[in-house]
């Protein structure tokens, strides 16, 4: 036997490695381009274009082909940033409820029918793809909000409406995942000191999923954030700051779908696109942030 | 002869049709630590959880016989499930202490019903982490998480939580298998500290652990009861030939 030459497992296992690190190097490289393309052209704004970051920031005037009173151009982002908090934060509000209703429900409540009933549900909501959402919203939610309120019916209002039913399924499916993680154990124990099936899932099985329940609704909202297609199309369209939650606006997402076929490439004005996706970048690197850092703080139990 | 706290006769359950527990009679009387023993799957843990009812929560099970607790059939459709568990209590198997600080374990079920105030919680804590024997080991970090401290402080630390609800019948599911030996002494002496004031129901796999402790000892074998009287009676002269060919390790 020759112990020196390698055999055929060694030649395999030297096979499957350099498949899996040529494949993972190459995702790097992906994702590092990726970053330093939004990064170079976001910041061109700023560099280039010598346009102050805290204004850019804090401006409510958006019209890059136009310059203002100090000879720049008018970039001000606040209106997007602003809207975009605003669904992302409402739609949160709104969806959480729901969402942890339902979860106590399919887990603690009735696990067969609950489930059996309600899983398809998500997931068919899951499948639906945005565009539909936003169908949806722009002939079914926004006459109903112009009834209601007056105006055209676009804006906040409606965008929080259609990305609540987006999120739903995800905060939901999440919040599952959370309360199903309990052991079964602290059940017995609650139960075993006299505690209710309520007093058990309020005291104990939500406090013990909270880190996980959060995650839920960061997730949701880190999908809120980033959608763009429903949004768009019930949100207005107009770089103007919200006065109003049924006022017509524009979501940091809405304004670079709306935009994005006007400009060309290396101007200002595309520039300035650049740097909405960099903001849009740099928030879902903080909503991973958050994950991350409330999934350590859950661990310590 | 004082009378008997807790009377359980002719108890039989049926899992769907499975006939787990044959006809269980065994009365327990106050102030005295009563083991359970016999082999995995002889239905000791099955008949320790029908004394607070916490059969119920699975579905397909069916109870008879009658469970006469302080003269009231624990059983009875107008019983408070919830006051029945507070007077018969359950330390598990598993140390199951809530993710939660040492005050929150412990004052979980004194907040369930009512609103104690901070200092009436405080006293009533600390005399239940007393009682539990966990006191001295727990006194300066009541904040910390209850899951932080080892095994056997968090079996006691359960036990304090117990205790702190002042049940009158202490049910205990094997609450040492889980644990080391020194953890194990300590919950040992913890029971026959707590004697005097409760009355304690006892499943263990450990002989030796029952003889040590308890005061009555009943034998089951596959759904039935095979014996049950004095610990120093049946360990040492046991009537039927089971009892004897188990206590000496012949099978189980």
């Amino acid at each position: 036997m020759d112990l020196k030459s390698p055999s055929k497992a060694t030649n395999e296992d030297r096979r499957g490695r350099i498949i899996t690190y040529s494949c993972i190097g190459i995702i790097i490289v992906l994702v590092v381009s990726i970053l330093y393309f939004i990064a170079s052209r976001g910041l061109a704004t700023f560099i280039q274009n010598h346009v102050n970051v805290f204004r850019f920031l804090t401006g409510t005037q958006w019209n890059p082909s136009l310059l203002d009173s100090h000879g720049q151009p008018e970039v001000g982002a606040l209106p997007m940033i602003t809207t975009s908090f605003l669904v992302t934060i409402l739609a949160a509000i709104v969806a959480t409820p729901f969402a942890f209703a339902v979860a106590i429900y399919m887990v603690e409540i009735a696990p067969k029918r609950g489930t059996k009933l309600l899983q398809p549900v998500m997931e068919l909501l899951v499948g639906i793809p945005s565009v539909v959402y936003g169908f949806i919203g722009l002939t079914v939610i926004v006459p109903i909000v112009r009834h209601i309120f007056g105006g055209t019916g676009v804006g906040i209002l409606a965008g929080t409406l259609v990305l609540f039913v987006m999120i739903l399924p995800t905060v939901t499916s999440l919040s599952v995942d959370a309360l199903t993680a309990v052991p079964m154990y602290l059940r017995s124990a609650s139960l075993a000191l006299g505690a209710t099936r309520w007093q058990t899932i309020r005291k104990v099985i939500l406090r013990a999923a909270m880190p996980r329940l959060l995650t839920a609704i960061i997730f949701g909202m880190a999908r809120a954030f980033g959608e763009a297609l429903a949004v768009q199309m019930v949100i207005g369209n107009a770089a103007l700051m919200p006065t109003s939650l049924v006022s017509p606006t524009s979501t940091l997402t809405s304004q670079l779908t709306t935009e994005v076929g006007n400009t060309v490439m290396g101007t200002i004005q595309n520039n300035a696109l650049w740097s909405l996706a960099l903001i849009l970048l740099l928030m879902s690197l903080v909503f991973n942030l958050l994950v991350h850092f409330i999934g350590k703080r859950g661990e310590i139990k | 002869m004082t009378s008997a706290l807790l009377e359980t006769e002719n108890v039989h359950l049926y899992y769907g049709e499975k006939e787990a527990l044959k006809g269980i009679n065994i009365d327990f009387k106050p102030n005295t630590i009563n083991a359970l023993i016999g082999p995995s799957g002889c239905g000791k843990s099955t008949y320790l959880r029908c004394l607070n009812r916490m059969n119920d929560l699975i579905s397909g099970v069916k109870i008879t016989g009658t469970f006469n607790f302080k003269g009231t059939d624990i059983y009875a459709p107008d019983v408070n499930l919830v006051t029945l568990r507070t007077e018969i209590g359950m330390v598990f198997q598993q140390p199951n202490p809530f993710p939660f600080s040492v005050y929150d374990n412990v004052a979980y079920g004194l907040r369930l019903n009512q609103h104690p105030s901070k200092t009436e919680l405080d006293e009533k804590i600390e005399k239940a982490l007393k009682k539990a024997a966990v006191w001295d080991e727990v006194k300066d970090d009541l904040n910390k998480n209850a899951m932080a401290f080892s095994g056997g402080q968090q079996q006691r630390i359960c036990i304090a939580r117990l205790l702190a609800v002042s049940p009158d019948i202490i049910l205990l599911d094997e609450p040492t298998s889980a644990l080391d030996p020194i953890s194990s002494g300590e919950i040992e002496a913890t029971l026959m500290q707590l004697k005097s004031t409760y009355t304690i129901i006892i499943v263990t796999h450990n002989l030796q652990q029952a003889s040590r402790i308890s005061d009555t000892t009943s034998f089951m074998l596959n759904g039935e009861l095979i014996e049950t009287g004095q610990t120093s009676k049946l360990f040492v002269t046991p009537d039927k030939q089971e009892t004897s060919d188990y206590l000496n390790g012949k099978f189980g």
